[in-house]
């Protein structure tokens, strides 16, 4: 057999550099008409920039596609081109949030801050007076005695649907989808009329655990039916065929076998109320002072914290102190959430 | 068609389906009507040169140099993963598809290579046409609907569309069991009839090549016989190139074969031959065998 | 055996198995079954509480509750409760426009971003992408509603103006005033905003799962990408994608502290989205309760009613829709 040399493998099918040299010249062409257009005409502002821009320049790829190629292609030009837009469109606000909290709020971070609460200071005070610990000792409480409600059931209500899949088990999955497009304040008023206005007749840390866990189970149970329904049969089958009762094998073999997804999905839950506003203004009273116990007196947390320094405030130090708090909730929340992802990238086999 | 004629169809049928010998093979390949490229022919034919594949880094399919006349069938046989697939996706750009696919070689359609820089895929696509081993008809369009679809895809106009939609059914073999129901949804037919509705799809736009993948794999042999007849009445206006994994198929339709094997590494094609030729005396010791029936 | 006695030897009957769980079972089954069953007691124990609540309420307004705007209660000079009018109708017209704009706005940008990032991203530009419109999804609605004042409010303002400008002729974008803060316009900006990955991470995952076949199908015939979607795409997943977009309608009509602080509570139909009145349900508990005598408290009570069935029922609009055509496939 005649050695022959392996030629090396190409895509000549990629865009080509001169395709994007081409491509990003009309795009460049675009800008500068649309600067024209801005300086000449009626339009002005950013905006008048940018819709001039996107018209102009998806008008010039699409005229080059129609003399390149034809009308099918040019059409398509127009659709990759709204894409783009949408895609753009969708980043924007994302980056804006992000780089309004980190300059906002650092300004309204001090050192202070996690050891002082907001007894001795009111929210118009300059930023280094007063703290959010009480804020955060607050919610780190609601947010704990809302697991210990929300897990259990949430739990169960996965193998319900996983393992056992009784006759209910449609209705049920029906309606813990329905949970969960409860809005948060109908989660607050519930409990607002359910127990304190007819049995306790206060606001405390206890009953915003409860609102919470109403927002939370929905969302640990169908993440947790999710990662339970990704364990493979063959696992329940081997230890039934030991002959373990359906118990055994559900926590001994099923659960621990989930065990990164049912973490996952308590991270889930932990990030979906962890900024909840709206029952907890209703429900737990929004204390300025340190309070380590759920059952009795009101509580702050971070989002009555953020919520109060905004609007019951007014000058620019409440602000800061308000987007300082932000700052410290976003923080947590992106912690929360590349956690979630790690460990679920972790399962994916 | 006359009972007698229809029941005599079937015995050819069956006697083509029972010829299992390399020479019987042969005897079938030289018994089928001598091919006549039609006046109406498409095209001047395509030609491969060098072809390889990858994916990523695998090298899957090792300098394939093949010509395939206008006017003729040819099937590519092999064992299975030997790379038949994945030379055919070359010969219509569907292999750019896969997200690490890589080639390099030539594939030259009327003497221009298709992956020239600047060459409009979705035109050579219109020249290059495929049936696919799974049929699937458009399930959101009716039955002429999809006959036509590829006009409204390709942004053709064509002015006389009722006389297309009829002539591709009947050159596919499905006009009169369909042209009552033209309305219907195109999951509604069997899966016989749904390959030959996708037969009709790719003939609306008028390739020059029609590409075939195994396409009776999934069906009875009452539809593969009458696919079978299709392809050689189409012949006779364009070329065919068809993968297929049995033998006898080949045998019965194709006019050259060629012969793709894997020993572990990339495919290569191994021998190509007018096909009576292959089945009776091929040159190369792996074809024997394959033909022979000791491995594969 | 003659043929004929072979054949009346009938085909056995299929044999009943039963099987007694162990005690251990019995009661793993039991608890797991009443913690399945929470969701149903804790909703049905929702609209029982909201209901006996609000009831003394909605028997003395009956339907005036839904279609009157004013709200009020009298005291008399010693501060006692007098007389009292609930009416909801201009919040009830100010959640649906806001949830409205938000769905007009926020679903074609999230649709037009999934095929995006179904069909056009690729590689780690992709899981970037993803993720960080995940990430968006995660942010609270409270950051939602500041940043909307803070920062949005200023453009949101100009932006009306120029619609009010050049479509002032068409009734809606007439205003009676020139205040064009705090608007239903701007709070489903907002909520636009807020919906946009939701509705985008939904049709992402319908997008992906179009059976790659039909798509080969449509490559195969010549068909550009543009082509390709219309014919193949958007009629497997049109079902889930207006499931989706049901899903963010059910979320813009609930929200609460995201439009708080850019929509104005007045007591009054407001049509005119370019205005600064209106308001939304949410709002006008949030707003009242702090200070809500007992009459008061269950009015409100009645209102959270109407907007938990409100969005309930829009939220099970949009779980059929999804499971009928987005997850499962056709």
């Amino acid at each position: 057999m005649m050695q022959s040399t392996i030629p090396t493998p190409q895509t000549p099918w990629a865009t080509s550099i001169q395709q994007r040299l081409n491509t990003a010249g009309l795009i460049l062409l675009g800008a500068v008409l649309a600067g024209v257009a801005v300086k000449t005409t009626g339009l002005s502002g950013k905006l008048g920039f940018a819709v001039s821009f996107f018209v102009i320049a998806s008008l010039l790829i699409f005229i080059q596609q129609l003399r390149l190629r034809d009308l099918a292609a040019a059409k398509d030009s127009l659709l990759s081109s709204f894409a783009s837009l949408a895609i753009i469109l969708t980043l924007i606000p994302i980056i804006s949030i992000v780089a309004t909290v980190v300059v906002k709020g650092y300004k309204g971070i001090h050192f202070g801050m996690f050891t002082n609460d907001m007894t001795m200071a009111s929210v118009n005070d300059p930023v280094t007076a007063g703290g959010l610990l009480h804020a955060l000792v607050g919610t780190i409480m609601m947010v704990g005695v809302a697991l210990l409600i929300s897990f259990p059931i949430g739990l169960l209500t996965a193998l319900y649907l996983t393992e056992i899949r009784g006759n209910l088990a449609r209705p049920i999955k029906f309606l813990v989808q329905a949970m969960s497009g409860v809005p948060s304040i109908v989660a607050g008023l519930f409990i607002l009329s359910i127990l304190i206005i007819p049995v306790t007749q206060e606001l405390t840390g206890l009953m915003g655990s409860l609102a919470l866990s109403i927002l939370m189970i929905p969302t640990i149970a169908r993440t947790a039916e999710e990662m339970l329904r990704l364990i493979p049969n063959e696992l329940r089958e081997a230890g039934v065929a030991l002959g373990a009762t359906q118990w055994r094998t559900v926590s001994g073999v099923v659960v621990p076998a989930a065990r990164s997804g049912l973490v996952t999905a308590v991270i889930l839950g932990i990030a979906r109320i962890i900024g909840e506003t709206a029952p907890l203004l209703l429900v737990s009273g929004g204390a300025d002072a340190l309070n380590f116990n759920p059952a009795s007196g009101p509580m702050g947390s971070l989002p009555y914290y953020i919520w109060k320094a905004f609007l019951t405030g007014g000058t620019e130090e409440a602000y800061s102190r308000a987007w300082g708090g932000m700052l410290i909730l976003l923080i947590f929340i992106v912690l929360l959430f590349s956690l979630a992802r790690y460990l679920s990238g972790r399962k994916v086999a | 068609m006359t009972p007698t004629e229809s029941s005599s169809n079937e015995n050819n049928m069956e006697k083509k389906m029972q010829a299992t010998t390399p020479s019987s093979l042969a005897s079938v390949a030289s018994n089928r009507q001598q091919r006549v490229p039609g006046t109406n022919l498409l095209g001047t034919g395509l030609e491969t040169r060098g072809v390889h594949a990858w994916f990523g880094k695998k090298h899957v399919l090792s300098d394939v140099s093949l010509d395939f006349a206008a006017g003729t069938v040819t099937a590519l046989i092999g064992p299975s993963g030997c790379g038949k697939s994945t030379y055919l996706r070359t010969l219509n750009r569907m292999h750019e598809f896969i997200p690490t696919a890589a080639l390099a070689g030539e594939v030259l359609l009327d003497g221009q290579d298709i992956y020239a820089p600047g060459t409009d895929v979705t035109k050579i696509r219109l020249k290059v046409g495929m049936v696919f081993q799974k049929p699937n008809p458009f399930p959101s369009m009716t039955i002429g609907e999809n006959v036509l679809s590829g006009l409204k895809l390709a942004q053709l106009k064509k002015s006389n569309t009722d006389e297309l939609l009829e002539s591709c059914l009947v050159r596919a073999g499905l006009w009169s069991e369909v042209k009552d129901r033209l309305g219907e949804h195109g999951g509604a037919l069997s899966g016989g009839q749904q390959q030959r509705l996708c037969i009709a799809r790719s003939l609306a736009v008028e390739p020059q090549v029609l590409l075939m993948d195994e396409p009776c794999s999934a069906l009875d042999p009452g539809s593969t016989f009458r696919i079978e007849e299709t392809i050689s009445e189409l012949a006779k206006s364009m070329t065919i190139v068809i993968v297929t994994h049995n033998m006898q198929q080949a045998a019965r339709v194709s006019d050259y074969t060629a012969f793709f094997l894997s020993d572990g590494g990339p495919g290569v094609m191994v021998e190509t031959a007018p096909t009576s030729k292959i089945f009776s005396s091929p040159t190369d010791k792996r074809t024997e065998d394959y033909v022979t029936g000791r491995f594969g | 055996m003659t043929l004929l006695e072979n054949q009346s030897a009938a085909i056995p009957a299929p044999r009943e198995i039963t099987t007694k769980p162990r005690r251990s079972d019995q009661i793993f089954r039991a608890v797991v079954t009443l913690g399945g069953m929470s969701s149903l007691v804790i909703l049905g124990l929702i609209a029982l509480f909201l209901s006996i609540k609000g009831f003394n309420v909605l028997r003395v307004e009956q339907f005036s509750f839904i279609t009157e705007s004013k709200w009020e209660v009298i005291t008399d000079a010693e501060g006692r409760f007098s007389e009292s009018t609930f009416g909801l109708a201009a919040m009830l017209v100010g959640t649906f426009l806001s949830a409205i704009i938000a769905v007009i706005v926020g679903v074609p940008i999230a649709v037009l971003s999934a095929l995006y990032l179904t069909f056009y991203a690729k590689g780690a530009v992709k899981k970037l992408l993803i993720s960080l419109i995940d990430l968006l999804a995660a942010f609270p609605s409270l950051l939602f509603g500041f940043w909307g004042f803070i920062v949005l409010m200023d453009s949101a303002e100009y932006w009306a103006k120029l619609l009010n400008k050049y479509l002032g002729f068409i009734p809606i974008f007439d205003v009676p005033a020139p205040v064009f803060t705090r608007s239903p316009f701007i709070a489903g900006m907002v909520l636009a905003i807020m919906i946009i990955p939701i509705v985008t991470a939904i049709s992402r995952e319908i997008f992906d799962q179009t059976p790659l076949d039909r798509i080969q199908a449509a490559y195969a015939l010549g068909a550009s990408k543009l082509a390709m979607i219309r014919a193949v795409v958007i009629p497997y997943g049109r079902g889930g994608v207006v499931g989706g977009a049901m899903l963010g309608l059910g979320r813009a009509m609930g929200e609460t502290v995201a439009v708080y602080t850019v929509l104005n509570v007045v007591y009054q139909i407001n049509w005119q989205v370019l205005f600064g009145a209106g308001g939304n349900v949410a709002s006008l508990i949030l707003l009242k309760f702090g200070e809500a005598g007992p009459e008061e408290i269950d009015a409100l009570m009645a209102a959270g009613l109407v907007l938990f069935l409100l969005t309930l029922v829009v939220n099970a609009i949009s779980d059929v829709l999804i499971n009928t055509f987005g997850k499962k496939g056709r």
